[in-house]
């Protein structure tokens, strides 16, 4: 998108059928996640995904500020995404922009899906998601680590909820998007899955796509969040896991 | 007090309706209200519309001002979207800046006219890197009766296809002339009721939806952008049949916003 005025479009797609950074269409960024990354929040993870670096902490369940928010029935669940300043190339100027402030609305709605809420009524879980390094992908980065770290505080929740961007670039539906596939591609559509009933609680979509390409993003975008639902569950065991006894199990 | 419990009872009618594939206004699930456009509204903006989905009403205008192309795009004007979600609308608005919901209409409205390329940004220019035009599409909600992106886009490309550049007025030719639209994207908007689908939700049917999905789509058969919203969850194949629908509405829409009949 955006490509108005752009200049030395890259090469997206090789005649093999590979990537600027040579992986095939489906396939992942190397993604490592560490649950328990930070001392003072009841709940927190590190994500490193491709190029992205992303911090996610969770406080909470909390008294509510500001205090009007508060909900008889259920705790409100509040997320404050955030891109730190040295995080893009050009620096962005810190604070609340229009960006910032959607992708916390639909961060904090996918969550409401599948968090029980109604087990704390009058209280606040705040989710709070730093953007360190931004490669293209970080709502998504954002996501995946905001809902280790909800595992992490011990909140009760339906499921984990991993998430991906499926995109389109040099005429290919492609999985995981970097910074110049997402820069000079044609669409970006992130989503967040529920793996346990197969429904999406994050939809969004930026850019053009016929529904024949739409439909095979979706596929796409599904199979990739099974994958990184993986790295996420493997990531609560390492930090949770007991030392095997004689038995071995892990 | 009241509020909240006459919605919760509220919420538990519209969902049993729901199961029997009824609505509370005795609309079928793949039913519109009825649309209108009314072209020219505001004779103070270069162009304006203002649109009814039943009892929801939004009123786009827009302005266009010579101003300075941005620094990486020298050669292409700019295009503004703002959506004001004003108190007088609703009793669930308040005053001060905008909240994250009139965020999320802007933003889910600029994106639909960007990708659609509803207006070609490079003949805004004027001069390479010194002086283009800047088009500020405004959109004013009148009277929230539900499904608010919807009409926004409606009202908004309503505005774009009725506009005047005002050459004249500010020097730069010496006519003005019709703003020339492209495409036309129009946003179809679903919410999910228990298992039943519905498009085009009142108020009432948001406040009770599990999930609200809007999807826009343009004349060439593109998607041109798409949010889900609200707490709640799709599963790609009601995604899929959601798009198939879009197409559908859509086209009916485009008529409507060219000024044909509904």
């Amino acid at each position: 998108m955006g490509s108005v005025g752009a200049k030395d479009v890259p090469v997206l797609l090789s005649p093999e059928g590979l990537r600027i950074d040579g992986r095939r269409v489906d396939e992942l960024r190397p993604i490592k996640i560490k649950a328990g990354a930070l001392k003072h929040a009841d709940g927190s993870a590190y994500v490193e995904w491709g190029e992205n670096k992303v911090m996610a902490a969770v406080y909470g369940p909390r008294e509510v500020h500001p205090r009007h928010l508060q909900q008889n029935t259920k705790a409100v669940i509040q997320c404050k995404y955030n891109m730190a300043a040295f995080s893009v190339d050009e620096r962005k100027r810190p604070g609340l922009d229009r960006r910032s402030q959607e992708i916390s609305k639909v961060i904090a709605e996918a969550f409401e899906s599948v968090v029980f809420a109604e087990e704390f009524p009058r209280t606040s879980i705040d989710v709070y998601i730093e953007v360190l390094q931004a490669n293209a992908g970080t709502r998504c980065a954002g996501l995946v680590a905001a809902s280790v770290a909800l595992a992490d505080a011990g909140i009760p929740m339906a499921d984990l909820l991993p998430a991906v961007a499926v995109g389109k670039a040099g005429g290919a539906i492609i999985l995981d998007l970097k910074k110049e596939e997402d820069n000079f591609g044609e669409a970006d559509l992130p989503m967040a899955l529920v793996p346990q009933s197969g429904r999406l609680v994050l939809l969004q979509m930026e850019g053009h796509m016929t529904r024949e390409e739409l439909a095979k993003a979706l596929d796409m975008g599904v199979a990739g969040c099974r994958g990184i639902y993986e790295v996420m569950k493997q990531a609560l065991r390492d930090r949770y896991a007991v030392t095997p006894g004689p038995e071995g199990s892990a | 007090m009241s509020e909240e419990v006459t919605s919760e009872i509220l919420t538990t009618h519209i969902l049993d309706l729901a199961g029997k594939g009824k609505r509370l206004d005795g609309r079928g699930t793949d039913e519109y209200r009825k649309i209108t456009v009314e072209h020219g509204f505001v004779t103070s903006a270069d162009g304006s519309a203002l649109v009814r989905i039943g009892d929801t009403a939004v009123l786009s205008g827009v302005k266009l001002e010579p101003g300075k192309p941005f620094p990486d795009t020298p050669n292409a004007g700019v295009l503004t979207t703002n959506a004001e979600l004003i108190p007088l609308s609703s009793p669930v608005f308040e005053p001060g800046p905008p909240q994250p919901g009139a965020i999320e209409v802007s933003r889910v409205v600029d994106r639909a006219i960007r990708a659609a390329e509803t207006i070609d940004l490079t003949r805004l220019c004027v001069t390479p890197g010194e002086k283009t035009w800047v088009c500020y599409v405004d959109i004013h909600v009148l009277d929230h009766g539900g499904n608010l992106i919807d009409a926004a886009l409606l009202a908004a490309l309503g505005a774009l296809t009725h506009a005047t550049v005002p050459a004249k007025r500010f020097g730069i030719a010496a006519e003005d002339y019709p703003l020339e639209v492209l495409h036309y994207p129009v946003e179809c908007t679903f919410v999910r009721l228990g298992e039943t689908i519905m498009v085009d939700p009142t108020f009432d049917e948001e406040r009770a939806a599990q999930g609200r999905l809007t999807i826009a789509t343009d004349e060439t058969g593109r998607i041109v952008a798409m949010q889900k919203g609200l707490v709640g969850a799709f599963s790609p194949d009601d995604i899929k049949a959601m798009v198939e629908r879009a197409f559908v509405h859509g086209d009916r829409m485009r008529l409507i916003a060219k000024g044909g009949v509904a």
